[in-house]
């Protein structure tokens, strides 16, 4: 039997992080993205579009994330087109975090006080000169700190991917105590491991949160 | 020459009638206070004037031209009248000078340099010309006001609108703001205000209109209507507020 040294431990547990992070990072790309796409189709004077945009927000904030990744992971099995752990991850990451976003983003669209409509209409400016100049930076930098602050979300999300068989920090952590029978170390540095990534960005969107109040947005 | 024309116009917000049938016609250069209780439609008039709200029977002619959702774009309707809002309505993430250059820059589409001067010109005018690059978060209510006027002047519009512009003042910033005001009408701006600055009321507009329940009640020159009102509302509304 192989002897794992504490350093052995650490050592893959630090390389299993990679995927957590890039995990992270497609779902935070992915779910910007679809989250940026279905924000203007909720502000939409379209009410079919409102309304499906409604219906998608509810479906995955309503939904616990493991049920998606089964869902996408053994759905797609089901269909007959299997797919690999990391696109399902990926895909059922990407929806969850989209839905989020879309519900955070609308929210500071809609926080910019109804007087700078007004003043912009009474300037003369119409609907697309008022979001971009006046709207748009506004909610912009409202939108920052919850961003931030919901990021921290996405990555302890992540973890969930290691039930389909992806191998991230978590899976890594679980096949390392199937070797060597040494939960408490192994579980206490995967969380300090999530730990080092998570608070770095709470602490980033505390401060963000503060220099917003300085500038007299809030 | 008559510069703005009300003619029957009436406003409800579902089964609340607002305006019931209001005509009223200002010339160019008159400065014309609209008085009267809170409720009374003074608001609601003013804001039908640039079509914040759509009225739903009669016409408004601003400049002899008839204004309705149709025949005139917010651009055009900018070229006409500026509005002054209670609550300033300034832009918190641009500087005082890109608050007043905006919309000539963006709507208009004229040459910044001109932009910039003009701004200049109309930020000195209501005594800021220091303030160019302070953000509204740094100046006082009074100040931002000011940065409001001067925002709506830039447009150059034939009429202004001023909607209760000092009742979110401190009342010692209430002066300054006033005394812009005033200056304006000197120069000959037409300006239509609703106000609770009876003393404004009497100094400064030439004529003098009371709302009572979304009508005109009673209309005058401010030395006739303080002195001699000559219905009870408007007798208990002058004993109410002076």
């Amino acid at each position: 039997m192989i002897e794992f040294t504490f350093w052995d431990i650490l050592r893959n547990l630090l390389l299993a992080t990679r995927w957590t992070i890039v995990l992270s990072l497609i779902a935070f790309v992915g779910g910007a993205t679809v989250g940026l796409l279905l924000t203007f189709m909720r502000l939409s004077s379209n009410r079919w579009l409102q309304r499906l945009t409604s219906l998608y927000v509810d479906l995955f904030q309503g939904t616990p994330l493991l049920m998606q990744l089964f869902l996408i992971f053994f759905g797609a099995a089901a269909m007959g087109h299997p797919i690999s752990a990391w696109l399902a991850a990926s895909i059922a990451l990407t929806l969850f975090t989209s839905a989020f976003l879309c519900d955070i983003w609308r929210g500071c669209l809609e926080a910019v006080a109804k007087g700078q409509w007004h003043a912009s209409r009474v300037l003369g400016m119409n609907y697309f000169q008022t979001m971009r100049h006046v709207i748009l930076p506004q909610a912009l930098r409202l939108s920052i700190p919850p961003t931030v602050g919901f990021s921290v979300q996405v990555i302890k999300g992540t973890a969930l991917a290691s039930i389909i068989g992806f191998v991230e920090l978590t899976k890594a952590g679980t096949m390392l105590n199937n070797a060597t029978f040494e939960p408490f170390t192994i579980f206490a540095l995967v969380a300090l491991l999530y730990f080092a990534l998570c608070y770095p960005l709470s602490c980033y969107a505390r401060y963000l949160e503060k220099k917003l109040y300085d500038a007299g947005l809030r | 020459m008559t510069l703005v024309y009300v003619d029957n116009v009436h406003k409800a917000f579902g089964d609340l009638k607002v305006l019931k049938g209001i005509n009223l016609s200002v010339a160019q250069g008159e400065v014309v206070a609209i008085i009267g209780r809170s409720g009374s439609g003074k608001s609601t008039l003013l804001r039908c004037l640039n079509q914040l709200e759509k009225h739903d029977s009669g016409q408004i002619t601003i400049a002899d031209k008839q204004l309705d959702a149709a025949s005139m774009s917010p651009k055009e309707l900018s070229e006409n009248v500026g509005m002054v809002f209670q609550s300033f309505n300034l832009f918190p993430h641009k500087t005082v000078g890109e608050n007043v250059c905006l919309a000539p820059l963006v709507v208009r589409g004229e040459e910044k340099a001109e932009v910039e001067k003009v701004a200049r010109e109309v930020l000195e005018k209501v005594g800021l010309s220091d303030k160019y690059g302070a953000y509204p978060a740094q100046l006082s209510g009074g100040q931002q006001q000011r940065v409001a006027i001067a925002r709506a002047l830039a447009m150059r519009p034939k009429v202004m609108l001023c909607d209760e512009v000092t009742s979110a003042l401190d009342p010692e910033l209430v002066g300054e703001v006033l005394r812009v005001l005033e200056a304006l009408a000197a120069e000959g701006m037409t300006l239509i205000l609703v106000t609770h600055e009876m003393s404004f009321a009497r100094d400064v507009a030439d004529r003098v209109v009371f709302m009572h329940q979304g009508r005109i009640h009673e209309e005058g020159a401010p030395s006739e209507l303080f002195s001699n009102p000559q219905t009870p509302e408007l007798k208990q509304f002058i004993s109410a507020v002076l």
